[in-house]
């Protein structure tokens, strides 16, 4: 990635924060629409009565793991399953029964399903030759795709004489090449390796943002889902769990699955004893100490719930910190250093493991703490978030 | 190799070495394993080629074995003659005949062959659709047939075939139509007996390509706007083509020069040059023309295929 593009990506992020995002605008229409959609495999429900809106150029992540109807709705949307009950409708149009060849949708391949007896040019060129677009025609925004991809170079080569990155950008041209609506990726970046995965990343950021294209990401890599996305809608068991933005889903998850799915969070449980409008107290017998969070939550008194904590939000002390609630002792099991940061694992008298991490933000800030140290762990008011399920 | 050899001795003594060099880095375990399939075929291809081939060139004679040797040796003159009888060859030539019944052969496995192809192409795709299970007791009931006799089986179709025979009843009774078909004795019943019997090497190798076919590009064709239709033309058969031209040629070489098929299906007008060359070999007892026939056949179905192949080869390298 050039330097250039880097500047071009910062500041048309800037340029669409100051603008209120579609989905957050009253009245906006949604481009896709997705209603109460279920699909059944025999007895198996894989999606099961998903609701959900997609804005115009979006980028909308469908997080979860194997198994959790991503990639069944994502094909319904292809048009490749029907729906067992439920509509879909694609730009006010109603897609039931209409055969994934005449979708104006694009699918770019999770395998990225090239075509190992054509050329790259002929790949990308495919779909522009099914709708009878003229041979000179066909020609040029095939070479013009294949630039953008800067692919320009290998239009004649065979995909099986392509590295894996190469041959991603293939699929990715050849899906873009009709100028679809709507483009669905289905695990884009899984074939990559690390390091290729996070260039490309703000590549198809990059391409979404200057084709206007509405993306529809299905992935199982929830730091993927929170680089790439606008929203994510984390999926589980064929149920949307939480549609947020990046932020709101990884700060305020709605659920403990949720918490737990995206990045590692400690949770303890507790039951409320004061609850106030600006602030929730838990006694947690896990946690050994009373536990406060400085907003309210609508919920029976002495129900039972859980306290979330990233461990990136908890510190980690040898002194008793001076706040009266939110801290807790315990005693370091384990210490891994991992460069950028080291993680701690802390026992609790209760037995409860804590996970915390402390970026080491000196060469020797590791070496403070070491096994079997007596600790104290705290954390602010506004650092947890309160589970009620 | 003396350390001392003088200059004038470098070059010599390094190819010298290099040779040394080679024959030390042969691989024995490597050329046994080339070595003796490349005698195998020597011994029992190439060396009964080339007596074929001999016998070609020379004349039938009242004798044991019934043609003149190549090479005479008049002890008495000390005078040796060398004989080669082109005859046969420019007879092949002249009498339409054998023109007529090579490219008779050729139409008869041709047209045997197209239709072995499109009988064989949903076999070979259901096959390679199917679940694990099922799909080898399919394989397995494609193979089946081999168990027993070919020409039990070739014996079966007269059976259906003949004049009051099954195909034959049954229309009859079901009043489609009101006289026996004459179907056995016709190139139609020697059409049928060749697709079937070639069938299951037809449905081997198609197989063996559909089944590596990733079904994903099929739903990236259709996604890029290709009808069903439209995506088995332009993703399936060209995915498929390696099976289907060793399919073809496994059935094609072997049916040209089939001999019973055509000899209890076919009538007398039948015309394959299988034929032509048992009743050279044995009614005529005429082995230097029935020798220059399978020469000329062999050249006739070789080039085609090496041409085919080279192609192949070709593309493949590309």
């Amino acid at each position: 990635m050039t330097s250039s593009q880097v500047i071009d990506m910062q500041s048309s992020t800037v340029a669409a924060a100051k603008t209120v995002p579609s989905w957050k605008q009253d009245g906006a229409e949604p481009f896709v629409k997705i209603e109460n959609i279920t699909k059944k495999f025999g007895e198996f429900t894989a999606v099961d009565n998903v609701s959900l809106d997609i804005y115009k150029s979006e980028l909308f992540c469908l997080l979860g793991g194997s198994g959790s109807g991503k990639s069944t709705l994502l094909r319904m949307l292809a048009g490749f399953e029907a729906p067992t009950s439920g509509r879909i409708l694609i730009d006010g149009v109603d897609m039931a029964g209409i055969q994934p060849w005449k979708r104006p949708v694009n699918m770019m391949f999770q395998s990225y399903a090239l075509f190992p007896h054509l050329t790259v040019a002929d790949n990308v060129a495919f779909g522009l030759k099914r709708e009878g677009v003229s041979n000179s025609e066909a020609k040029k925004r095939t070479a013009e795709m294949l630039d953008m991809v800067q692919l320009g170079h290998l239009g004649k080569r065979k995909p099986h004489q392509l590295s894996g990155g190469q041959r991603q950008r293939v699929a990715l041209a050849r899906s873009l090449i009709k100028r679809p609506k709507l483009l669905l990726l289905d695990e884009p970046l899984g074939a990559l390796d690390k390091k290729l995965r996070e260039e490309t990343q703000f590549e198809l950021i990059n391409i979404q943002e200057e084709l206007g294209v509405t993306f529809v990401v299905v992935t199982h890599d929830q730091e993927e889902a929170m680089t790439l996305a606008t929203r994510i809608g984390v999926m589980n068991n064929g149920v949307i769990v939480q549609t947020d933005e990046p932020h709101d889903v990884y700060e305020y998850p709605n659920s403990r699955f949720v918490a737990e799915f995206i990045g590692s969070v400690n949770l303890f449980e507790g039951q409320v004893t004061e609850d106030e409008p600006d602030f929730v107290r838990i006694a947690s017998p896990e946690a050994g100490a009373s536990l406060t969070i400085n907003h309210g939550i609508s919920c029976a008194p002495d129900q039972v719930v859980h306290v979330a904590v990233r461990p990136e939000k908890i510190h980690i002390s040898h002194e008793r910190p001076e706040q009266k609630d939110n801290y807790l002792q315990g005693e370091i099991e384990e210490i891994a250093y991992m460069g950028s940061l080291s993680v701690f694992k802390v026992r609790l008298p209760s037995g409860k493991e804590v996970r915390v991490t402390q970026p080491n933000f000196t060469r020797h800030m590791g070496e403070r703490f070491t096994w079997n140290d007596k600790v104290f762990l705290y954390w602010d008011e506004d650092s947890s978030v309160v589970l009620t399920s | 190799m003396s350390i001392s050899t003088g200059s004038a001795w470098v070059d010599g003594s390094s190819s010298l070495m290099k040779r040394y060099k080679i024959l030390r880095g042969t691989n024995w375990g490597k050329a046994a394993v080339v070595g003796v399939p490349a005698i195998w075929l020597a011994v029992f291809f190439f060396v009964p080629f080339l007596v074929v081939f001999k016998i070609s060139l020379s004349e039938t004679a009242i004798a044991v074995p019934p043609y003149t040797s190549l090479l005479e040796w008049d002890v008495e003159e000390a005078y040796m003659t060398f004989k080669l009888n082109l005859g046969n060859y420019l007879y092949l030539l002249e009498d339409a005949f054998y023109l007529d019944a090579y490219l008779s052969s050729i139409k008869i496995a041709g047209v045997s062959t197209f239709f072995a192809l499109i009988v064989a192409f949903p076999i070979a795709y259901l096959i390679a659709r199917s679940e694990g299970s099922r799909r080898g007791l399919l394989l397995a009931l494609v193979i089946l047939p081999f168990w027993t006799s070919f020409l039990l089986r070739v014996y079966a179709w007269m059976g259906f075939l003949k004049k009051n025979g099954i195909v034959n009843e049954f229309l009859l009774s079901i009043g489609i139509i009101d006289q026996p078909l004459i179907m056995l004795q016709t190139d139609f019943a020697v059409y049928i007996g060749i697709v079937y019997t070639y069938l299951p090497f037809m449905v081997l190798p198609l197989y063996s390509a559909l089944e590596k076919m990733d079904m994903t590009l099929l739903e990236a064709a259709e996604d890029l706007g290709c009808t069903p239709m439209k995506g088995f033309f332009l993703i399936t058969v060209p995915q498929a083509m390696p099976g289907i031209i060793a399919g073809c040629l496994l059935v094609f070489i072997p049916a040209v020069g089939e001999f019973v098929i055509p000899a209890l299906l076919g009538g007398s007008d039948t015309l394959m040059i299988g034929r032509v060359l048992w009743d050279e070999f044995f009614l005529n007892r005429d082995w230097p023309m029935a020798s220059a026939v399978a020469i000329v056949m062999l050249v006739v179905l070789v080039l085609p295929i090496m041409l085919v192949r080279n192609s192949q080869g070709k593309q493949e390298a590309i």
